[in-house]
This record gives C-alpha cells, sequence and structure tokens, in this order.
C-alpha cells in the first residue's frame, strides 16, 4: 500500500527522520501492538502508538472508567466515566487516527486467554497494575517468543524493561517470583503522580516504535529507573547470564503459565 | 575500609561487608524482596549473609514496583 497525501503530512515528521523514513513508517502501519491494561501507563502508550500511525491496537482491559483514574488515565476523559474502558479508549483513538485498527477485550489476562492474545501481535506492552498479570504476561511472553515492555510506576518513582526474545533477562530472571500480596505497597495505598504514566507509559510506547522500526538501541538487558523527586534517570545494567531462570533459561522449570494470587490498585481482580 | 559502587554512588564500607549487611546499612526498603545485583551476577537470596563485597565491587538494588493503571 502506498501511502495518500494527507497521511504522507500526517506522518511527515517521522518520513523525515532518517531512522524511519517511508520505509518504517510502512512497518508501524503493517505492525501490531497489544496493550494490557488501559490505564496509567496503558493510556499514554496507546496514545501515542495510535498518533505514530501503528497499525492494528489490541487494548485488553475489563474494568470501567472510574473517577479516581482521571487524574492519570488520559485516554479516558469526564464523559467516559462508568464506560468500558476498552470501549472508551477505542474511542479516543479513533477521533485520533482513523488509519489505526483498534480490537478490544474487555477482560482481564488469564493464564486460559492470554496465549491467544499475545500470539495475535507484534510487540506487547505490559501496563497492568499488579504483580499476578506483570509475571503472567512475562511468561507468556517468554513462552510465545514475543517482545515486551514491562513497566511499573508509584508514588515519584517508576521503571521500565524491555525483553526481545533470545537478547537478554526476562522480567523474571531479575524478580524471581511475585511478593506475597500486599508485602509491596500498591498504587492505591500509596499514591502515584499521575505524569509518572505519562512519562513510563511514553518510553514504553517509544520501546515499540523503535523495535518495530528498527531505530536505535532498545532497553534490553538493562532496567531504566526514574525518580522524579530526585529528578534523576538510571541505567542499570542489568545481569547478562540468564541460563538459570526459571522461565527463559536452558532448563526451564516453569512451562505453563500460573495464576498467582491478585493485589493491586483498583480493588479488582486484575 | 574499602571503596565500593552502590546504585551508581561511590561508598567507603568496612572490608569484608555482606550484601545482607550492606542491604542494612542503606535502609532499603522492603530488604526481604529486593533483587540485588553485584557485578554482573544476581546475588543469591539464600546468601545474602555469607556474600561478602570486595573492593571496587558494584552493587545495584532492583526493587519491584507492581502499579500501572
Amino acid at each position: 500500500m502506498a501511502f495518500s497525501n494527507e497521511q504522507l503530512e500526517r506522518y511527515s515528521r517521522h518520513i523525515i527522520l532518517k531512522e524511519i523514513g517511508v520505509k518504517g513508517q510502512k512497518k508501524l502501519f503493517d505492525a501490531s501492538v497489544l496493550i494490557i491494561g488501559a490505564g496509567g501507563l496503558g493510556a499514554p502508550a496507546a496514545m501515542y502508538l495510535a498518533a505514530a500511525g501503528v497499525g492494528r491496537i489490541g487494548i485488553a482491559d475489563a474494568d470501567e472508567v472510574d473517577l479516581s483514574n482521571l487524574q492519570r488515565q488520559i485516554i479516558h476523559s469526564t464523559d467516559d466515566l462508568g464506560k468500558a474502558k476498552v470501549l472508551s479508549a477505542k474511542e479516543t483513538i479513533n477521533r485520533m487516527n482513523p488509519d489505526v485498527t483498534v480490537q478490544t477485550y474487555r477482560t482481564f489476562v488469564s493464564s486460559e486467554n492470554i496465549m491467544e492474545l499475545v500470539k495475535e501481535y507484534d510487540f506487547i506492552i505490559d501496563g497492568t497494575d499488579n504483580f499476578p498479570a506483570k509475571f503472567l504476561i512475562n511468561d507468556a511472553c517468554v513462552m510465545a517468543e514475543k517482545p515486551f515492555s514491562h513497566a511499573g510506576i508509584i508514588r515519584f518513582k517508576g521503571q521500565l524493561m524491555t525483553y526481545v526474545p533470545g537478547k537478554g533477562p526476562c522480567y523474571r530472571c531479575v524478580f524471581k517470583d511475585p511478593p506475597p500480596k500486599d508485602a509491596v505497597p500498591t498504587c492505591k495505598e500509596a499514591g502515584v503522580v499521575g505524569a509518572m504514566g505519562g512519562v513510563i507509559g511514553s518510553l514504553q510506547a517509544m520501546e515499540a516504535i523503535k523495535y518495530i522500526t528498527g531505530a536505535g538501541d532498545l532497553l534490553t538487558g538493562f532496567l531504566l529507573t526514574y525518580d522524579a523527586v530526585k529528578m534523576e534517570f538510571r541505567k542499570i545494567k542489568l545481569p547478562s547470564d540468564t541460563s538459570g531462570c526459571a522461565v527463559c533459561g536452558k532448563h526451564p522449570t516453569i512451562t505453563e503459565l500460573i495464576d498467582y494470587e491478585q493485589a493491586e490498585c483498583d480493588n479488582h481482580h486484575a | 575500609m574499602m571503596k565500593i559502587t552502590v546504585a551508581g554512588e561511590e561508598k567507603e564500607v568496612k572490608e569484608g561487608i555482606t550484601v545482607a549487611e550492606l542491604i542494612e546499612l542503606e535502609q532499603v526498603e522492603t530488604p526481604e524482596y529486593v533483587t540485588v545485583s553485584v557485578n554482573d551476577e544476581f546475588a543469591k537470596r539464600e546468601n545474602l549473609s555469607a556474600q561478602t563485597l570486595a573492593e571496587g565491587d558494584t552493587v545495584e538494588f532492583l526493587y519491584f514496583m507492581g502499579g500501572g493503571r
């Protein structure tokens, strides 16, 4: 497919970049990204990927828009209160960019459905708010050999890492098992600055764009941490030997997906 | 005393300090759930009180961060 004049104009700031160009823009158009969780991280990630002209965006979330979401989940607005988040997100994306096909999954991910979801996409963004989901996404992406961006945010802090099959550690290499329920504070208990979702979710979108277009270096083998109080980013090198990992290592002991007990931000089982 | 790098900052600590002692010294949040890397290896959780650090070691603390929606 050739781009129309309107599309050439819409994406002109990408096309002018030597690392993207028409070729990269075409790759974005032909690509698909699944965003799991249409919240603090997923909202900005979905919006930037939609604006960037990613051809197919999947959004999975079972929740409805709640008043306490609007401080950070900028894909939803006051008029959307009570609406399914996936529908609200789809409507926003449709208004932003008619080039994008949006597929919605009004569900929480579980061991039952996640493989079906991730296998349909080129890149996955973890925008969930709880450890069971984060471990599930990691294991599913490792097993399905899919690249994904992991992220977490709380208070004035955020962090992210990128997993690409065969290119460095997965989330479970670093964090072996989920912490016990309530051992580590959630956003609901501890709070989070809304803009933190914007910072970290946009970085997740950036990783997806770079993965798809092949531009630059990905955050594989590193954990990028952001401390807004100190106004400090740190790119922490992760150990490179992944052979002992229970899921991505040489002799994996985790070969089936696990549904851990839930604890998260919004009082639902996610 | 010896010099090590902890979370990107050079620190002077007593010689032969263990990883567990450093966790306490640094007042690490939720110490029982922190992942520690020393140079290019993950420190084994069951071995933190026995693993000693040496001059020039680089230590990172990696924290669970669960929020996102």
